[in-house]
């Protein structure tokens, strides 16, 4: 039978047919778009919602973008521009104002001659910052530090610097390049001298007083090492901070003048009311962030804390802080100061801002980190203590480090609020680059009615900080990520 | 023998309250509290000294003087004869109204841009990822302060709106026009929404220190009843399944309830709109909301929305997909499986952020003061403050009554939370 059936087939196929490419709708473009866009009723009105969204704004948006003048001297002038180019309905953007007015963004009423200071102060704070974002890599350290070199030689040489200043500036960001190279955890000594070179950089006068001033700090680990052995550890520390504290009350003024009068070297001075725009909101924001986090670590370490006073009072200060609005905390700094210090006492409005800004940012920052402290299992206190360690150096070599990293994305955000919550520092009288510049170019006859451009110029940059901050945060997340998932 | 467990037995050391363990906690707790009852009593010799050496004291007598100044956004009858007090409520009452209706609407749009943002779609995935970040990263004054300036310039002028007989005759259309059928004007003053009046209203009742309006209180005193009745028809349909199995159909009743009664009083009220409508150079009738109100509750809107957003998808992808796998093979339709599994999780995870963003949002009315809207802030920390000259007075109790509305809402929350949680064994 089978012999039969087979002679009887006509025709046999020898070898395999190559596969059939998949049909038209199951590959390439069309697949993506079928799957992505179209798969159902549902999705295909959101896609179209979508066009529609983006037609609409295109469609307001984009000529009013490509008929962006940008050189005038008035909004009107921008206006007839706009109009004998593009007719007389069409709208344009007016960048010219930008142009003409960037510096007050940027400098506030800072003086012109001096922009070098700043802008030197701002390409430094990424050399300082270098050594704590990327710490030994020696490839990152080099390449951010290239960065900044290149920057300082752009903008010093934009802003008019002398040439002993270009000079200073460069072999200082070469010398660290080396340094780099050798021996990249020396860095950090820059690090920690930066805050008071960049208050002597902004504020300008006399050289001596950031010098005399960290000489406190000098003081203080001084004492410690003399006494501890004497007293031992605690005492010891007590007695630093006393010392350092009588340094700065009494000791400081009279020294600085005398250092003064003996070698005078001072840059000019720039008060307070002259900072502005982007300058104070950084100002601001770096003091405030750098200062917060380890207020945050005592006052979350407080929270957990067996010892019932230390933990009430974290408590009463954490909630208080967190119920207020900063904006009732700017005014106790510019209103009730007066009261609360003794009489006669008046400092810096900018430093009673930034220390109210460093508290509020922290007791947030407490919260998170208790999260942190929350989440680590208890098998790592308790391992802790089997090993033998006290307190502070379980904190510091198991808890924290596993504490903080959980945190991580939560203390950024924290620090991208802060640097956002800088802008409120307007309610108190300074410039800050929303509503204090913008108020002043906008009461400008010749700006008067322009709303969109400074809007949208500020907004940029603030945007571009707080994205790049949150970006850097993920890169951390992964870096430091050690399970393997 | 002694054990090297033993406490020493030798007396008490001066030493031992630094370096034993015992004692030590004491001796720091015993030191920080000493330098706190410091601390205040500096801070309060300063204040004291402080307020001697300018001729003032510290009291709320000046609460009761007359306040002099008007307020724009009135929830309760308030005129500048009224004290100080009385402008400090509108004042509350005018940040709790952005407050609420702020964290309404942020939630309903941060819940459909955090939903959207999870969808397959690509195309509006991504447009949901670029409102999310671009509102996240641009501080909220910009926002409010954007608003009120496109609210205030570009908005057309009242005389915009007017049909004259000329245009009529040539088929011109006004400059202008109300939208919602004719029932709201948005104008360069502010916005013209209709208002609600009552032919046969119940009038107010006079207490003596304050009036109630009492058309408010029997409407919500009605939809409170309606609530409670249709509670009870659930119940009992549930008592019912569970005795029988089979559940009595109650969505028409509860329709019944819930709507009925509330329709019928206001029918019976003589209800009525007042539409706005132009006269001479502005609007008259209706109520005139100002572009604070409408921009500060935009922009606080806009900004926290973006925030639950990313909450929302937080939330919804911590649930495993094994969990809507198994709500599948228990042959639960997928709406079911969102409201019994899905959504009963999620909100576990939702709930503790939600409520610090519902805070930050009732912290951040305070920015009205960017648009000059009357809230607690602009009263009793604005103008009250500046005429009577009390900064201290009316600082600690604009933080007090901060302090308390923070706690009061975290408090509502987690009590909310505590009955959603997992309930551990």
């Amino acid at each position: 039978m089978s012999e039969t059936h087979a002679q009887t087939v006509g025709f046999t196929r020898n070898d395999m047919l190559p596969p059939l490419p998949p049909p038209v709708t199951e590959r390439g473009a069309i697949k993506w778009l079928r799957e992505n866009l179209f798969s159902t009723p549902l999705n295909i009105a959101l896609t179209l919602f979508g066009i529609a969204v983006i037609y609409l704004l295109l469609q307001s948006a984009l000529p009013w973008w490509l008929n962006s003048v940008w050189n005038a001297e008035s909004l009107s002038q921008c206006r007839e521009i706009v109009a004998a180019n593009a007719g007389p309905d069409a709208s344009g953007a007016c960048w010219a104002m930008i142009r003409e007015r960037w510096h007050q963004f940027l400098f506030g009423f800072y003086p012109p001659e001096e922009w070098w200071r700043p802008v030197l102060a701002f390409g430094l704070l990424f050399a300082a910052l270098a050594p704590v974002l990327y710490s030994g890599q020696k490839r990152s350290l080099t390449i951010l530090l290239c960065g900044v070199l290149a920057y300082l030689v752009l903008t010093l040489y934009l802003a008019g610097a002398s040439g002993v200043v270009f000079a200073l500036a460069l072999l200082l960001v070469l010398g660290m390049l080396g340094l780099a190279q050798v021996q990249p955890g020396k860095l950090l000594w820059f690090t920690l001298l930066y805050p008071a070179l960049t208050f002597w950089l902004l504020w300008g006068g006399s050289i001596w007083s950031p010098i005399v001033a960290m000489a406190g700090f000098a003081v203080l680990y001084g004492v410690f090492r003399l006494a501890s052995p004497l007293i031992g550890l605690a005492p010891a520390a007590g007695a630093g901070v006393v010392a350092a504290v009588l340094w700065w009350l009494y000791i400081d003024v009279p020294v600085v003048e005398m250092l003064q009068s003996a070698l005078p070297f001072s840059i000019p001075a720039i008060a307070s009311d002259q900072f502005g725009g982007f300058l104070l909101a950084i100002v601001i924001g770096v003091t405030g962030i750098s200062f917060s986090l380890p207020i945050g670590i005592l006052l979350a370490l407080g929270r957990q804390s067996d010892m019932l006073i230390v933990k009430w009072l974290s408590v009463g200060f954490i909630e208080f802080i967190r119920g207020v609005p900063l904006i009732t905390l700017l005014f106790t700094a510019s209103l009730l100061l007066q009261y609360f210090l003794p009489p006669g006492t008046n400092f810096d409005i900018i430093l009673r801002v930034i220390i109210l800004v460093t508290l509020f940012a922290a007791a947030y920052l407490a919260e998170v980190i208790r999260g942190g402290l929350a989440a680590l299992p208890s098998g790592q206190y308790e391992a802790a203590d089997a090993l033998g360690l006290d307190y502070w150096r379980a904190q510091r070599l198991i808890i924290l480090p596993q504490a903080l990293k959980i945190s991580i994305p939560a203390i950024v955000s924290t620090f991208i609020g802060l640097f956002k919550d800088t802008t409120l520092v307007a309610f108190v009288g300074l410039m800050d680059p929303l509503k204090g510049v913008t108020q002043i170019v906008r009461a400008d006859i010749d700006w008067k009615g322009i709303y969109w451009e400074p809007y949208i110029f500020v907004g940029a940059i603030f945007f571009l900080i707080c994205f790049g901050m949150s970006r850097y945060s993920m890169y951390l997340e992964r870096k430091l990520k050690t399970d393997h998932r | 023998m002694t054990m090297a467990t033993d406490s020493p037995k030798d007396g008490f050391r001066l030493s031992m309250l630094i370096y034993d363990t015992r004692y030590r906690s004491y001796t720091i707790q015993i030191v920080v509290l000493i330098l706190f009852a410091l601390a205040v009593a500096w801070l309060l010799n300063n204040t004291v000294q402080n307020l001697a050496a300018r001729g003032k004291e510290f009291n709320f007598g000046f609460l009761w003087q007359r306040a002099g100044y008007d307020i724009g956004q009135q929830l309760i009858p308030y005129n500048n004869d009224d004290n100080h007090f009385r402008a400090l409520l509108i004042g509350l009452l005018n940040t709790l109204v952005v407050a609420v209706l702020g964290c309404i609407f942020a939630t309903i749009l941060g819940v459909i841009v955090g939903v959207l943002r999870l969808s397959g779609n690509w195309l509006v995935s991504r447009l949901m990822t670029v409102y999310v970040e671009m509102f996240r990263n641009v501080p909220l004054l910009l926002w409010i302060l954007l608003s009120y300036v496109i609210l205030s310039e570009v908005t057309p002028q009242p005389r915009d709106f007017r049909v004259t007989d000329e245009m009529i005759a040539a088929g011109e259309e006004p400059a202008a026009s109300m939208m919602f059928f004719d029932t709201v004007a948005v104008t360069n003053r502010g916005t013209n929404i209709p208002s609600a009046l009552f032919e046969r209203g119940l009038g107010t009742l006079d207490l003596g220190f304050m009036s109630l309006n009492l058309d408010f209180w029997a409407i919500l005193a009605v939809i409170v009843a309606s609530i409670y009745v249709n509670r009870r028809i659930v119940h009992s349909a549930r008592a019912t399944q569970e005795a029988t199995g089979v559940r009595p159909v109650t969505w028409w009743k509860s329709i019944l309830v819930l709507f009925g009664p509330v329709i019928a009083l206001i029918v019976a009220m003589g209800f009525h709109l007042e539409i706005p409508e132009l006269k001479g150079f502005n609007f008259q009738g209706g109520i005139l909301v100002a572009h604070s109100f409408t921009a500060l509750l935009i922009a606080l809107t806009l900004y926290t929305a973006a925030f639950i957003a990313e909450i929302v998808r937080a939330g919804i992808q911590a649930i495993s997909r094994g969990q809507s796998e198994a709500a599948f093979a228990l042959g639960l339709r997928p709406n079911r499986t969102m409201s019994l599994i899905i959504l009963p999780q999620a909100l576990r995870v939702i709930i503790p952020p939600l409520i610090s963003q519902y805070l930050n949002l009732t912290k951040n009315t305070s920015l009205g003061i960017a648009v000059s809207y009357l809230d607690l802030r602009g009263t009793l920390g604005g103008i009250t403050l500046n005429q009577t000259g009390r900064e201290l007075e009316c600082m600690l109790l604009m933080m007090l009554i901060y302090l308390s509305i923070s706690l009061m809402i975290s408090a509502v929350m987690n009590m909310y939370n505590n009955s959603v949680q997992l309930k551990a064994r």
